[in-house]
């Protein structure tokens, strides 16, 4: 399914910019070259991350923090998530979500009961690597990460504990935590304000979702056709930014039209129901956890770019799983694959000895 | 814990379904409305890639495409092979979808996107093949040499030409002077609202003069004047009036123009001789007797106070008639308004060189207004007629009887008045000057309508120009004599 998404990711690129498809195609066997070698190293057992999800989570950190770096650290469109060695740029924060991951599910594995009472002092050093991580977000201004990221902290927090009520206050503070940043971050503000009306600021702060979605509104029932769509002006200027990294959705939904990008969705479906149900199959807390854990951070992430495109949530721009253009996204996507294949595995091999 | 991983995971299938839900909003319910937006640069393009009908005057070709790729598309773009003489009649259609003329009135031939059965059919074939919509080809009735001719002879001049075939109502010629270039116009535009050259101010080259241009008509009103008058009985063709040389206007004496005889008058005219010495004191008595509701009810019915039919945006028509203040006026109380200087053309008359050449036309066609056309014919994009225009009846303003009187009186201001200027060689020609004051000193709006062969009438003309020192007769004759040879030699 992984390799399928790709393909349309790599197929719609290709029309857009054939450069970029190439390099994506590159990217691809990269990242089918680190899901390979994620296999290999912990085909014994990946448990054995648990034991060390301390250092996981400070590298998480680690990695968060790289772009701030003077030297290395690089802004581009106001989000300072880049790090960029010699030519060669990447960003960390994708990998950084998956080194969360996988301490949050350690940590939570551990915790669970001591958490599930709700003693305030056992959340300390959750609390604090996770607000290290916001603030570390906060300081690159990433808002689509820094969603991403306590979504999937709440849902891993839920599964852990089973308290719906730790979800429902974590939501609520974020809810307040994004309306502070709502009134206090122009950037927020601009981006809410766009979201709600973005025909007030048409030529501005609007544009991008105005676009995106003439683009999807074009596409109708079946679509304009592959090749067939229309992302220029008639000066031939492109007409929405990041069209093949953040935007490829409004790209795809024209051409493909409602059958295209409903099927494309139902693929997207598809993999988290596999997602979920690799974690319900697990036989352990820790890999529950890590799957449900990946699975749900690929759903939100979906989410929060595709809802962002049609206007259910403010725009932020963040990859589209597997089909983006953009090698740390897809890569770090591969490996996300990887780590579910890993606990799918070790299930199945565990009910097989049975 | 795998109840709350089933919970995230109807949530997480939830996330990912609410992205279907929302899709099929965007791409059925609400894809109308985001196609409908004038800001939408999709429809703009896919807009540019129909193939758009030529516009043709016989085998000359107006309007015609300029196909360029961009990012795959074929684009179609417009160009004007003969540029600004056409330029007011065919108009423009450029990148940002601005229109004028009839590229944008008949927008929806052009693009083939107009409901004709014929050419629904075809437009649906291509688009299912996927291949080029292409538009309907529109010819119009202008004699592109003549309208060339009548550009060139309004010159710098401001001013506007119009021809009309009298017993059709078709338009030979329809030039207003300044123009523009249609190619430039998107990177001109501005600079076309102030054409440089011209001898007026302002002298916008947008607008065309032809249709837009608000002139008082002076003496060339008489001829309405005098058909109505006759129409009402209030004259017989063959009564002599008495001219003094002026006439008295509440209590206040109205004289001759100055180069009309001396105040002494001409003595005891007949109307022949009224017209064609064009004796305001006549004129100003006939209208004083019809009273101002009796000039403004015939001047209805040769279609003032209406925008007369032509195929180009009606906001490009203006109506004639009385104005005040900007305004189309229409009296309740006829004491509001001077029949007399109304009746040889002046009060707050204005008139548009068409709205003149149509009761030109009128007196040349025996007293029925004919419905002008600019639009012959539209052809689908395989040669199969979409329409053809038929010439139509506006109705009839006055009497055959009414009608031959005037001419009389314009065959003898050619012959030997005001108007000798228009003589043709071999052709009578009737015709009737209009030279009216514009309240600065020496600076007169002149015109002439005139039609030809008198007898047999194949062209009626009206010919407006700005600001100019001269007379009717020395200013704008000439150029109608020249639009006129052509014509006449030309078919």
């Amino acid at each position: 399914m992984g390799a399928l998404l790709a393909a349309v990711g790599v197929t719609m690129i290709y029309r857009l910019d054939p450069d970029d498809a190439f390099r994506q195609g590159l990217w691809v066997i990269v990242g089918v070259g680190l899901f390979s070698a994620t296999l290999v190293a912990l085909r014994r057992d990946y448990r054995r991350l648990e034991a060390y999800k301390y250092l996981v989570g400070l590298g998480a950190l680690a990695l968060l923090a790289l772009p701030a770096l003077p030297l290395i650290g690089h802004e581009v469109n106001g989000a300072r998530i880049w790090v960029r060695v010699g030519t060669f740029q990447f960003q960390p924060g994708e990998f950084a979500k998956l080194l969360l991951i996988v301490f949050l599910a350690g940590y939570l594995r551990e915790k669970r009961e001591v958490l599930a009472q709700g003693r305030l002092k056992d959340f300390g050093p959750l609390l604090l690597i996770w607000g290290g991580a916001m603030l570390v977000l906060a300081q690159t201004s990433d808002l689509g990460q820094a969603l991403l990221y306590f979504g999937i902290f709440l849902g891993m927090l839920y599964v852990a504990t089973g308290r719906a009520l730790f979800a429902a206050a974590g939501l609520a503070l974020f809810l307040g935590g994004a309306y502070a940043m709502y009134q206090v971050v122009p950037r927020v503000g601009v981006r809410v304000a766009a979201w709600l009306d973005p025909w007030g600021d048409q030529e501005g702060a609007g544009y991008q979702v105005i676009q995106a979605l003439y683009s999807i509104a074009n596409g109708g029932f079946a679509g304009t056709g592959f090749a067939r769509g229309t992302f220029t002006n008639v000066g031939g200027g492109q007409l929405i930014p990041f069209l093949n990294t953040d935007f490829i959705y409004a790209a795809l939904a024209q051409e493909l039209g409602l059958v295209g990008s409903s099927a494309l969705l139902l693929v997207y479906m598809l993999f988290v129901m596999r997602g979920f149900r690799t974690a319900l199959l697990a036989s352990d807390g820790f890999s529950k956890l890590l799957a449900a854990g990946l699975t749900f951070g690929f759903a939100l992430q979906t989410f929060i770019i595709v809802g962002g495109i049609l206007r259910l949530i403010p725009l932020t721009g963040i990859t589209l799983p597997f089909v983006s253009y953009g090698g740390s996204s897809l890569v770090a996507n591969f490996v996300l694959l990887a780590g579910l294949l890993l606990v799918s595995n070790r299930a199945n091999a565990l009910r097989g000895t049975q | 814990m795998n109840d709350q991983i089933r919970r995230l995971a109807v949530f997480g299938v939830a996330l990912v379904g609410s992205l279907i839900v929302a899709t099929t909003y965007w791409q059925t319910w609400a894809a109308a409305g985001l196609a409908d937006r004038q800001d939408n640069a999709i429809q703009r393009v896919a807009e540019f890639t129909i193939e758009r009908g030529e516009i043709r005057a016989g085998n000359v070709v107006l309007a015609r495409n300029a196909e360029r790729k961009v990012d795959g598309n074929t684009l179609y773009f417009r160009r004007y092979p003969q540029g600004g003489p056409f330029a007011h009649v065919v108009g423009y259609s450029t990148r940002v979808r601005a229109r004028a003329g009839l590229e944008q009135s008949l927008n929806d031939y052009l693009t083939g996107a107009n409901a004709n059965l014929n050419t629904v059919f075809e437009t649906t074939l291509d688009r299912l093949r996927g291949g080029t919509i292409r538009g309907n080809h529109v010819y119009v009735t202008l004699n592109p040499r003549a309208q060339r001719i009548a550009r060139e002879a309004l010159g710098n001049r401001c001013g506007a030409v119009v021809a009309l075939d009298p017993t059709t109502g078709r338009v030979l010629v329809l030039a207003s002077s300044p123009s523009y270039d249609p190619n430039r116009i998107e990177e001109e535009y501005a600079a076309a609202q102030r054409a440089p050259n011209a001898e007026c101010r302002p002298a916008n080259a947008l607008y065309n003069r032809a249709t837009q241009g608000l002139y008082a008509p002076g003496s060339t009103f008489k001829i309405l004047t005098a058909a109505a008058a006759l129409e009402e009985g209030t004259i017989q063709p063959n009564e002599t009036f008495k001219d003094p040389g002026y006439c008295v206007q509440y209590g206040k004496r109205v004289f001759n123009y100055a180069d009309q005889g001396t105040p002494a008058g001409y003595g005891t005219v007949n109307l022949t001789q009224a017209i064609q010495y064009s004796i305001n004191s006549v004129f100003c008595n006939i209208g004083q007797e019809l009273g101002a509701d009796g000039l403004i009810e015939y001047a209805k019915r040769f279609g003032f106070y209406a925008k007369p039919p032509l195929e180009t945006p009606p906001d490009e028509r203006f109506a004639s008639g009385l104005y005040q203040g900007g305004e189309l006026f229409d009296p309740e109380d006829p004491n509001q308004v001077d029949p007399g200087r109304f009746a040889f053309g002046q009060e707050r008359l204005l008139t548009t060189p068409l709205q003149m050449a149509m009761v030109t036309a009128a007196i040349a066609n025996g007293g029925v207004v004919m419905k002008p056309f600019v639009v012959e014919k539209i052809v689908g994009p395989d040669g199969g007629t979409v329409t053809t225009t038929r010439p139509e009846k506006l109705g009839r303003a006055v009497s055959q009887r009414s009608a031959a009187a005037v001419k009389e009186g314009m065959k003898a201001a050619v012959a030997g008045g005001t108007s000798t200027a228009a003589q043709l060689p071999g052709v009578v020609v009737a015709g009737k000057t209009g030279t009216a004051e514009t309240g600065r000193e020496g600076v007169n709006t002149t015109s002439f309508v005139a039609f030809a062969p008198a007898d047999q009438p194949r062209v009626a003309i009206a010919v407006v120009l700005e600001s100019q020192r001269g007379t009717g007769g020395s200013t704008a004759a000439p150029i109608a004599r020249t639009v006129m040879q052509a014509l006449l030699s030309g078919s």
